[in-house]
């Protein structure tokens, strides 16, 4: 492709012209990164026979909301959505146990801290597809199967967010946290008052992301939810899929409707995100 | 922190994220190997006395089974076309960007960015648009070009490079950001001594550039591969594993034997399989990168 061409444009020097191919190359690769996100935006205000016409229409010829209203009124989108925002909400509780845990590991100094730490870490390494089955099994015996629990709990903690939470809370100075016990804080206060605040930087990212798998969990509310009024907006529209397989100008319209918020909160985030890898220290 | 050693401060903080992880991730580990010596189905999460102990039966059994040998050799195929596709396009993307000085190459950042965000269920329904014989894009344009269409889903080894266009088009993002990091690590001081010498852009590449990125080439390699070996979601929502299981993937194997068929037992002796693979591979390469450190 472009990139073997590109790669040497780099180093032939750092003149204006190469500037110019640099960014040329890269405007024609962004169009094509973008083309599937424009298509499906556009297609999802089109109405049924104008997504089938050949040749297709680039902008819609008539501006239709009828595919997003027939989500709403036949479909259940809205008790879909709502328990997508449920599932949110609790990785957000998941995210706050994360930073516990990363201010446990710390801060404080414990017997077995350091083989606990490794266990949680070494947690990282187990691919889904060897936990799934089993944790279905557990959640079975629990009777948490089709419920909102069962949904939540598996993915509540994660050791990467832990891990990156011990990293930036280590940075912490122990005066700040002594001078706040002495003050009479009690350890949980000295942790809300005191060190989240401070891990304001490090929380916006792990934020934005935990929404973000959040909003898209798809393969776990589908394994453990057989029940229709739990599904999430993931499950529902690859089952769209399966039911309206024909009518591309409805799944469009789902699949915009999932797509859309995201790209609002990324691009308000967007910069935090990416500068996140280089803080993490990935290099 | 003296006073705190024999509190129970710490394990008060610690404990919810720790037994999650344990209950969730470490336990299953354990039950996934022994529940794959056993028949354990439907039937048998209703009634444990219905199930029984089977030995290496499951595992002699996958082994024979040419499902489970077809989605080997699929995965072997994303595996071998899709690591170094991502490491290619996303090190190529990153050097474009990083060789530019203005404002609106950081807009290139988010554009090749954002694919890797977003819902990979809605991105699986719009690509099956997209590559639909008859009303796709891509075949429309294709034809507006005189170029004979191609049949993208339906074609038992096409279908396989289909997924792996989508699946590269996601994997992009994130990995471009990886080398964009360890890009701007590297010491102008490194180029500028280099361009005294002589040396022209391709020696820079070559002599500087792709030697000091070693390190995130390899993170990426292993990660890549890692996730191609657990190719799921694309296969799952666009192909169902079809045609005539050209793109069933282990991970899809696994997810179909056990909640589609309920043999637990079964999956769970392929999902071991793949587990050891996983670890093999991931020793293999700290082997190679550690034989390259050397010289």
């Amino acid at each position: 492709m472009k990139t073997a061409k590109s790669q040497s444009t780099y180093f032939w020097g750092k003149g204006k012209s190469e500037q110019w191919i640099a960014g040329i190359a890269l405007a024609i690769g962004g169009v094509l990164i973008s083309i599937p996100f424009i298509w499906m935006i556009l297609s999802a205000f089109k109405t049924e026979s104008e997504v089938m016409q050949i040749p297709p229409t680039l902008w819609p010829d008539q501006l239709t909301l009828e595919n997003f209203v027939y989500l709403f009124e036949n479909m259940n989108f809205a008790l879909y959505l709502k328990n997508t925002i449920i599932v949110v909400l609790c990785s957000f509780v998941g995210l706050f146990l994360n930073a516990m845990a990363g201010y446990g590991f710390a801060k404080f100094q414990f017997k077995g801290k350091e083989k606990l730490f490794y266990l949680v870490l070494a947690t990282m390494m187990i691919p889904g597809q060897v936990t799934m089955i089993p944790v279905y099994l557990i959640l079975n015996e629990m009777h948490l199967t089709n419920t909102m629990a069962g949904i939540v709990l598996p993915g509540l903690v994660g050791a990467f967010s832990i891990f990156l939470f011990r990293q930036f809370m280590s940075t912490i100075p122990d005066e700040l946290l002594e001078a706040a016990r002495l003050d009479g804080a009690n350890e949980f206060r000295v942790f809300t008052q005191i060190v989240l605040p401070i891990c304001k930087p490090i929380l916006a990212v792990q934020g934005i992301l935990t929404f973000i798998a959040g909003w898209n969990s798809f393969l776990w509310p589908l394994i453990i939810a057989n029940d229709e009024s739990l599904y999430t907006l993931s499950v529902a529209l690859s089952l769209l899929k399966g039911q309206y397989g024909g009518n591309f100008a409805l799944q469009m319209a789902g699949s915009t409707f999932m797509v859309v918020p995201i790209i609002i909160v990324f691009l308000f985030f967007q910069k935090h995100i990416i500068e996140s890898y280089t803080i993490s220290g990935m290099k | 922190m003296k006073g705190f050693t024999s509190n129970k401060t710490p394990y008060l903080f610690i404990a919810p994220a720790v037994i999650l992880l344990i209950l969730f991730s470490i336990l299953p580990i354990f039950i996934a190997l022994i529940i794959s010596f056993t028949d354990i189905d439907l039937a048998g999460l209703a009634d444990w006395s219905a199930i029984s102990f089977v030995g290496l039966q499951n595992y002699k059994d996958i082994f024979a089974d040419p499902v489970f040998i077809k989605s080997i050799y699929n995965t072997l195929f994303y595996v071998i076309f899709g690591v170094p596709l991502v490491i290619i396009c996303s090190l190529g993307i990153a050097l474009l960007i990083n060789f530019g000085k203005s404002p609106i190459f950081k807009m290139f950042r988010v554009i090749f960015y954002m694919p890797s965000i977003t819902n990979v269920v809605a991105i699986a329904v719009v690509w099956s648009y997209l590559y639909n014989p008859q009303f796709g894009l891509f075949n429309y344009i294709l034809k507006l070009l005189h170029l004979p269409t191609i049949p993208w889903l339906q074609d038992p080894t096409m279908a396989k490079v289909s997924l792996i266009i989508l699946a590269l088009w996601r994997a992009i993002g994130v990995n471009m950001i990886i080398f964009l990091a360890a890009l701007q690590g590297i010491p102008k001081e490194y180029y500028e001594a280099a361009q005294i010498d002589g040396a022209n852009g391709w020696k820079q590449l070559t002599k500087i550039t792709i030697p000091l990125l070693r390190y995130a080439i390899f993170f990426v390699s292993i990660t890549t591969m890692i996730g191609w070996l657990q190719f799921f979601e694309e296969p799952f929502i666009m192909t169902k594993g079809g045609p005539l299981d050209s793109t069933t993937s282990v991970a899809l194997f696994i997810y179909q034997n056990g909640f589609e068929f309920s043999k637990f037992g079964y999956a769970a002796a392929g999902s071991f399989i793949l587990f050891i693979a996983i670890i093999i591979v991931t020793l293999v390469q700290f082997r190679l990168q550690n034989k390259e450190g050397h010289y």
